[in-house]
């Protein structure tokens, strides 16, 4: 089969050239050097700064093995703390809250789907260190508006950032998610044609008949998606760093956190790189178990 | 079964009225057909039966029971889509008994309801095949099966043929026309193609912009037009329209326009009321001219403008006049040889006449 093209091979390289330069310069290059790194002890100050060793998987062993057991601070704690964010904030949070929503926008006037649709996209759309700073106003103590609102009901002040340390990140980072599946469950559904819903309408089924037997199995390819790019972002967020600095005493100290405090505030980079590949291979796992579930085709067994 | 009523319902859009004071009673057991050209607002007359829309006024029974703010599932109605609406991603057995499953019928129950009624609708062997995975036809017949696997009072159908190609479409109006013998259902169907409408309706309702021009069973609208509207949509080619002067002349009614020789028709005094405004409007179905040997009362003489031969039939155009044409339908299957100057002739009793508003002015015979 004869190829068409625009340029000449070569000609197409050359356009491609500065790109690929930048790409390797800041992506690949370091890609490869975080993987080498996590193998040595290097570190910014003392005598491992300048001519680091190479410690094989000493980095590695010590994350699984140090702190005996899961308290704060360990990478253990942190690893089984970010499932639990992963868990609550993306999956249950910001997948099903997105899910919801998007299914009772369908059915809601023109204008309350407009009026909803901005509100919760302004909360995706505003720079995370606003909205890291806004919620650090909403939930302070001694003058944070929540507080305000329950001394004006007569109900106990709480110090959330203190007490509660995970349930804030959950819910901030529940809120700032969730815009993006429901926008997404939203085109999803409104792709489908119209006449399928009001075929089920005539047929008699329920809004919840609509959305079991008809919406969810035809976005599931949509839910996937989201479900890779929520828990990978999750995986990864940094911003519940604005609220809690990973604190008090750790206990909010997710994998991105942890990473950050040991290469940039312990200053021990090779430990810090060994984290990050862990993180990447982690990721890894998640993409391709759901790129796999996302092609298995899977006969549907309808429960009756 | 059970009738259906509209009462005075009007529908707006905005500032767009789709329906305007409809009244329409479709009897137990008839097959109707709205029929017009896109924007009619017949599409949205079958949504409001169905309660897929709300009227803005007016109210909608069904049998004796006032439907206006029911919902589409507490109406005992079934729907065909135009695009069938299968679900891509159920079997036939299931698309077939969604309607079944809504009502908690049992999987092994609902399956043999849907092989059942998929066996008369001849897909019974099909029920394990996805929608992507059979032709259009069959497509169609599910969507049709689906309708017909729960009892309902009155069927409706959304242009349920548009969607198939020329053939199958003939097929599957046969198909239809024979499941209406057989079940003598309560059925509302739209179509804009008239020949669907003719072929399958008890009575056809007419519709131009929001209103119901025309309501009688096919031949009735077919012989006896009630407006140029009416004339100009049911037929094909439709009728041939021809605008005229009219005046009373020693008790009978002459008309005249170019090309057009009417022999007098007798008066009527709804003829002469026409007719005092000097204008008529003289119309004659193509399958009602023939090639004139000059003998004729009644001829329309024209310049060969096209000359179609079908095979059972020929069509010929001619130019009346620069911006007037006709039709004639001439049953032969032998190759026509006409002049450049051609002559038709016509019987008086195959003569239709309109008022200058388009109405239906009636003969002396009716």
């Amino acid at each position: 089969m004869k190829r068409f093209s625009l340029l000449s091979a070569r000609a197409g390289a050359t356009f491609m050239s500065p790109a690929g330069l930048l790409v390797g310069a800041f992506v690949i290059v370091p890609f490869f050097w975080v993987i080498f790194v996590s193998f040595t002890n290097r570190s910014l100050l003392g005598p491992t700064a300048l001519n680091p060793d190479f410690v094989w998987f000493q980095n590695y062993i010590e994350l699984f093995t140090s702190g005996r057991g899961v308290e704060p601070g360990t990478f253990g704690f942190s690893l089984i703390l970010t499932v639990q964010f992963v868990l609550f904030s993306a999956l249950i949070g910001q997948a099903l809250l997105g899910l919801l929503l998007a299914w009772l926008l369908q059915q809601v006037p023109k204008s309350v789907k407009g009026f909803t649709e901005t509100m919760v996209i302004g909360a995706w759309i505003l720079p995370e260190v606003v909205i890291g700073f806004a919620w650090f106003a909403f939930l302070d103590y001694d003058n944070g508006t929540l507080n305000g609102i329950l001394d004006a009901l007569g109900l106990p002040r709480g110090d959330w950032l203190l007490d509660y340390p995970f349930w804030v990140i959950v819910v901030f980072n529940t809120w700032r998610g969730t815009a993006f599946s429901m926008m997404l469950f939203n085109s999803a559904f409104a792709s489908i044609p119209p006449s399928y819903f009001q075929a089920a309408d005539v047929a008699g089924a329920s809004s919840w008949q609509k959305f079991r037997d008809i919406g969810l199995p035809l976005i599931r390819g949509h839910v996937v998606t989201d479900l890779i790019l929520i828990t990978m972002w999750t995986f990864n967020v940094f911003t519940p760093f604005l609220l809690t600095r990973g604190g008090p005493g750790g206990q909010t100290e997710v994998l991105s956190i942890y990473t950050y405090r040991v290469a940039f505030r312990d200053f021990d980079f090779g430990k810090g790189a060994a984290v990050g590949v862990v993180v990447m291979l982690i990721n890894l796992a998640f993409a391709l178990f759901y790129l796999w579930v996302a092609r298995k085709r899977t006969p549907r067994k309808e429960a009756t | 079964m059970a009738s259906v009523t509209f009462e005075k319902i009007t529908k707006r859009f905005g500032s767009f009225t789709a329906c305007e004071n409809l009244d329409l009673e479709i009897r137990d057991g008839e097959f109707v057909c709205l029929l017009g050209p896109s924007g009619c607002g017949k599409t949205t007359t079958l949504r409001m039966m169905a309660g897929l829309e709300t009227p803005t006024s007016g109210r909608v029974l069904i049998g004796d029971r006032d439907v206006t703010a029911v919902h589409p599932k507490d109406r005992k109605i079934a729907m065909v889509f135009q695009d069938y609406a299968l679900y891509p991603h159920m079997n036939l057995a299931d698309n077939i008994s969604y309607p079944l499953k809504v009502r908690g019928e049992s999987r092994e129950a609902r399956h043999a309801e849907a092989r059942r009624v998929g066996d008369v609708l001849q897909i019974g062997h099909l029920m394990e095949r996805m929608p992507a995975q059979i032709s259009g036809g069959q497509q169609q017949r599910t969507s049709l099966a689906r309708a017909l696997v729960t009892p309902s009072e009155v069927y409706l159908f959304d242009e349920p043929l548009s969607n198939l190609d020329a053939k199958l479409r003939l097929d599957a109006r046969g198909f239809l026309n024979h499941l209406q013998r057989d079940l003598g259902i309560t059925a509302v169907y739209v179509t804009h193609d008239q020949a669907e409408a003719m072929a399958l309706a008890t009575r056809i309702a007419v519709m131009d912009r929001g209103r119901i021009v025309h309501y009688a069973p096919p031949l009735e609208i077919y012989h006896r037009p009630a407006t140029t509207f009416v004339a100009s949509f049911v037929g094909n080619p439709p009728m041939n329209l021809i605008d005229c002067t009219a005046r009373i002349e020693g008790g009978a009614l002459v008309l005249e326009a170019e090309g057009l020789t009417v022999p007098k028709l007798p008066v009527t005094p709804a003829i002469e009321a026409a007719a005092a405004e000097g204008k008529m409007t003289f119309g004659v179905r193509p399958e009602h001219l023939w090639i004139a040997d000059g003998s004729e009362a009644g001829q329309i003489a024209g310049e060969l403008f096209a000359n179609e031969n079908m095979g059972p039939e020929s069509l010929v155009t001619l130019a009346r006049t620069k911006d007037s044409r006709l039709t004639a339908r001439l049953f032969t299957d032998e190759p026509l040889n006409l002049p450049e100057t051609t002559r038709l002739g016509f019987a008086t009793t195959h003569v239709h006449l309109f008022g200058p508003d388009g109405v239906r002015v009636p003969g002396v015979d009716e």
